[in-house]
This record gives structure tokens, sequence and C-alpha cells, in this order.
């Protein structure tokens, strides 16, 4: 589970994330949703403690990040935005890199590996290097390298940027797996419909606030919209910067 | 139990960084190429060829005959025949000595007076001219042979009138100097080999450099520092493992150096130049002794000035103008007659300098210098990679967006 409260962070004169707070629980899929520039990925960043929050708390799984950033790395799987494989290594190479790093020892990493090779349909692609790697191949090679560990909690940002339909479905199976073996699936996304159709819970920020933290169903009750395009808009109060 | 576990997985991450970045610049062919072949060997091959140009230069000077213009030459036979035996051949005389000397045609030229005959035989002082030019300083010994030549050819002349007239000869030379050159073979050979401990730090850097860039800037251009600090893996572990590496790279790099340079030692004709150079096992083992702590600076160096590049060429700009600083000690040790001090052991680079040169001199270095040497050095590596893993802990550098 994770708890985000009343986070600020401020970039000189630029509040990027200005009271987010929000908890995304576990065995539910919970949605990031916002127009470019809203503070998404500012947020998730503070989450993963790659930024430390100006004010405000992040727990996951009740540990606080401030006080133990290590301890709550280990708790989380995390896709970042940027996805940055090392190009001169296998996909297999990669994986076992950051596996390495958080100490597994080789009979879980094996038992680890297979599962998600096998959820994630990547065992075709496992020792090549991934220099020249299409951009699906590429996020699900990132996606196996971030839970290999086996975390609780699964951060993705905007996870499906630039990925064909095949591959969209691919991974919205792969999500739906990891919310029914009882994780907490956070991810962010400007996509509407890719929210409506995956989240449980859908938490919309616009210019650093959290404007909406609702069932999807609940947001188009609350709206009066029976779209959920037309609810999106009308919550965050202008239609840039979101795709259909 | 627990404790042991976790201290395990701490030197584990460190060895896991290690490893992976040794690997994956293993498999980089341009990494590979400068950091084992062209950067170690680069110094090895040119240093041959400088010390054979300059020995096969010297010893065409002495051996060769010396082709000399000479004016006037039917007025002073004898003169001639004493400069024939000192190996120079007198040329068919040139109608304007100085433009001769001028457009490079001859080396010198010498011109005699025709009123030689007469002045010689009334025992007046002659005058022979002699046209060089002293900023051409590859012909300063041809000029200086011929020089020589003619003065013994005058005070031998001198010594026999004396003679004659029933005189010692030491009655014209009332002081003569004795000259007791302290130069050993091996000083003879410190001045040639003043750059030596450059190509050592040159090996170094280009060893480390390509790792140093990638390491920090090339990581943040591909975007892979921050799904690697989402690991639970603390910031100076990591950072501690990619030092390692650049570490590794340039000691192997340097190593490769200095194994070029005991092989090519071998067949430096150095005797030849009567200089002795001893460039073995003994004198390798030294420098690396002495290098050890400046690989450590030169790693946090490069790596710190690499973080601050938004890109690997950007990097590389800066990191090839850091690679000048090295020169400085050299090129002020081979240029300024500065005696060393003591305390110039502790300054990195410049005591590293001293120390191979003294190697070289055959002196050796003293123990108490060798210390401050690398206590100095390693103080300036420690603040270094303080300085350094500050900056790896900014929010900064990890996000490359």
């Amino acid at each position: 589970m994770i708890e985000v409260r009343n986070l600020h962070k401020a970039f000189g004169t630029v509040k990027a994330v200005d009271g987010v707070g929000f908890t995304a629980r576990d065995g539910e899929i919970t949605g990031l949703l916002g127009p470019n520039g809203a503070g998404k990925t500012t947020t998730l960043r503070m989450l993963y403690t790659l930024m430390q929050p100006d004010d405000g708390q992040v727990l996951v799984d009740g540990i606080d990040a401030a006080a133990d950033p290590l301890a709550v790395r280990r708790a989380l799987g995390v896709l970042p935005d940027a996805r940055g494989l090392y190009k001169r290594l296998t996909a297999r190479e990669n994986i076992e890199y950051f596996a390495r790093l958080h100490g597994i020892d080789e009979a879980t990493l094996r038992k680890r590996h297979d599962a998600l090779v096998d959820a994630l349909e990547m065992r075709d692609i496992l020792d090549r290097r991934t220099e020249g790697f299409s951009q699906g191949q590429r996020v699900k090679t990132a996606i196996a390298r971030a839970l290999i560990h086996d975390p609780r909690n699964v951060i993705l940002d905007e996870p499906t940027n630039g990925l064909d339909v095949m591959a969209t479905r691919g991974l919205r199976r792969f999500m739906q797996q990891l919310k029914a073996e009882g994780r907490c699936v956070l991810f962010s996304s400007h996509i509407m419909q890719e929210v409506a159709a995956l989240c449980d819970r859908i938490v919309v920020i616009a210019h650093g606030r959290v404007v909406a933290d609702e069932t999807p169903d609940a947001l188009r009750a609350q709206t009066g919209e029976t779209n959920l395009e037309d609810a999106f808009v009308k919550i965050i109060g202008t239609d840039e910067g979101l795709a259909a | 139990m627990n404790a042991v576990a976790s201290k395990a997985r701490r030197a584990g991450a460190m060895l896991t960084v290690f490893l992976k970045e040794v690997r994956e610049n293993l498999r980089d062919r341009r990494t590979v190429l400068s950091a084992f072949i062209t950067g170690p060997l680069l110094g090895p091959v040119l240093f041959v060829m400088l010390i054979n140009m300059q020995v096969s230069m010297q010893l065409d000077k002495i051996d060769k005959p010396l082709h000399v213009p000479v004016i006037g030459a039917q007025y002073a036979p004898h003169l001639l025949d004493a400069l024939r035996e000192g190996g120079i051949v007198s040329d068919a005389a040139v109608a304007d000595p100085g433009q001769a000397v001028r457009k490079q045609d001859a080396d010198v030229v010498l011109r005699i007076a025709a009123d030689y005959g007469a002045a010689w035989r009334k025992g007046e002082p002659v005058q022979v001219e002699m046209f060089y030019d002293s900023s051409r300083q590859d012909t300063s010994s041809a000029v200086e042979r011929v020089q020589k030549l003619v003065e013994a050819y005058a005070r031998q002349q001198g010594a026999m009138r004396l003679v004659a007239r029933g005189m010692s000869p030491g009655t014209a030379w009332p002081v003569l100097v004795a000259k007791r050159d302290q130069a050993t073979p091996q000083s003879r050979a410190v001045l040639l080999f003043a750059m030596l401990p450059y190509f050592f730090v040159i090996a170094l850097f280009i060893g480390g450099m390509p790792l140093a860039i990638d390491l920090t800037a090339g990581e943040r251009e591909r975007q892979s520092l921050e799904p690697l600090f989402a690991n639970p893996v603390a910031r100076w572990k990591i950072l501690a493992g990619k030092l390692a590496a650049i570490c590794a790279f340039s000691c192997a790099s340097l190593a490769i150096t200095l194994f070029a340079f005991a092989v090519v030692g071998q067949f430096i004709p150095a005797e030849k130049l009567g200089m002795e150079l001893d460039l073995g096992w003994h004198f390798a083992g030294t420098v690396l002794l002495l290098m050890l702590p400046l690989v450590l600076l030169l790693a946090s160096l490069q790596s710190l000035v690499a973080a601050f590049a938004k890109s690997y060429r950007e990097a590389q700009t800066y990191v090839s103008l850091l690679m000048m600083v090295p020169a400085i000690p050299s090129a002020l040790l081979a240029f300024l007659p500065i005696k060393a001090q003591s305390w110039m052991y502790a300054v990195p680079l410049l005591g590293q300098n001293l120390g191979i040169m003294q190697q070289l001199r055959g002196d050796g270095i003293a123990a108490d210098q060798l210390m401050l040497c690398l206590a100095g050095t390693l103080a300036a590596a420690l603040v270094a990679m303080g300085v350094t893993a500050q900056i790896y802990r900014s929010e900064r550098l990890a996000i490359s967006g």
C-alpha cells in the first residue's frame, strides 16, 4: 500500500507539486491521470525517493520514505519515465544486474525470472543485446528488470507510452495479473481510455493538485457526464494536454 | 545473522556495479581500443621514434664529413689541410655567403681574406670569417665543429711560433679550463626523457576516460541513472563501484604502457648518446606505486567533470581539457630549472613527476619523499572523491529530462 500525504515540491518559483495526497491500495490498480506537466512524474519520483519532497510524507507499506529510503525502494518496483536500458548488455543481463543490486539469491532469481519472462512473453528476446530493441521490447525488459525482486508495490510511469495496440493490450493483461496477485499497482497516464479500462480508482492531478479521487463510476456520477472523457475535461477545466 | 547478510549484500552491490561496468565497457570496441591499445602504446611508440631520430641526428653530425663552402681557399692551404683532417670538406666558394646561410643552402660558410698569406708570413693576426645563423638550432653543432677546428689550428700554430722563439707555449695561456662534467650517463638521459612521466599520466587518463564519461554523462544521456537509483542501494556504493571500474581500466592501461616501455627500452640505443636508460621491472614497479593514488584522483576528477556535462560529447570536451592539466608539471620541469623542494613531492602530479625523474636519474626515490608523494596525492584523491560523491547525491544528476 502506498500512502501519499500533502506532498509539495517546487523547482525555483514553479510549484510542480502543490499538496498532492492519495492512497493506492493492495489488490487495486490506481491510475494517476493528468495532462502533460500536471506533476505526475514529479510525484512518482518522490514516491521512489529519487527526489525529496519539500513538505509532506510518503508511506510505503507503512514505511516512511524520508526515514528509510532503502527499505521503501526495496518494497517498490519502479518503471520510471526514463527506461534507460544498457544497450551493450542483453535483456537477460539487464534483468540480472538489477536482481543482484537487490541482493536476491540465485534460486529466487531463476524462479522469478522465468515467471516474469512468461508473463511478459519475452523469451525470444532474452539473449539479444537491447540495442535496436523496439519500444515494446524495451518496455518489457524494463518492467521485468523493475519487478525481478517481487515487490508488493508497483509504480509504472506512463507504461504504454509509444507502444502499439498489441503491446498495449499485452501490458494491460500483465497489469491485471499483478492486481490479481494482490499487489498495489500505481500507474500514471494521460490517456483516459486506458485509465478507464484498467483502474479501480482514479486520481486526477492538474496544476500540481489532486482535483478528483474516485472510482470511475463515481467520477461519472459526480460530474453528471456519462462519457468519461467529458467528465475529465469538466474536472480539469480544460482539455489541454489530454489525449483520447 | 541478519547483519552479516546485509553486510554481504552491501559489498555485493558495489561488486555488482563494478562487474557490470567492466563487462559492458569491454564490449565497446572503441573503449577497448583506446584504453588498451592506442592510449597506452601512443607514448612508447612516439618515444622510440623521437629517440631514434635524435640518435641518428647526433650520429650523422659526428661521423659524416661536413661540407663547408670556403671563399678564398687558395690563400690558406695549411688551414684547409687541418680542416680536412677534422672531416670538413671544403666546397666551391659561394658568391654571397650571408645569403647562402640565410637561404639555408649552407650551414656555415668560411671566408679567408686575400691578404691572408702576406699577413701570415709577417706573423700578424689574420682573420677567418665564419658566416652562420645562430637561430638555426639544427646547424649549431656544425658551427661549433668548424669553430673548434679553426681555433685548435690557431693554438697549435701559435705554440709552434713560441717554441721557434725559444719560449714555452704556456706563457701564452696562463689559465687553462679543465672541464669536470658531473653528468652521469643516467642524468644525461633525463633531459631527453623529461616527457616520460607525462606519457604515464596520459595512459592513465585515456584508459579511464571513456568509462568516466560513460558512467556519468553517458548514463545520463541514456537515461539509465533514474532506474538505477530506484534500486535499494546507496548512491555512494554505486559511485564506488563505478570509480573502481574506472580505476581498473586506467591501471590496466598504465600497466600496458609500462610493459611497452620496458620492452622498447631494450631497443633504444641510449648508450650511443652517452646515456643510460633503465626502464626495467624495478622502474615499472616504482612508477606503478607512485601512480596508485593518482589513479584514484584522476578517476574522481574525470567523473566529477563529466557529471557536469549534459551529454557524452560535452563531457568529452571537458575531460579533454582536463587532460591538459597534467602537462603543466612536465613542461615546468622541462623548461624551468626548478630545484626540487621536499614539499613539492606532496603536490599531486608534480610529486609523481619528480619521483619518476629521480628514478630515471638513477638516484632512486627516498622513503620520506615516496611517503609524502603517496600521502599528498591520496589526500587530494579523497577530497575529489568526497566532492564527486556530493555531486552524485544531488537530485539534478539523475534526472535526464
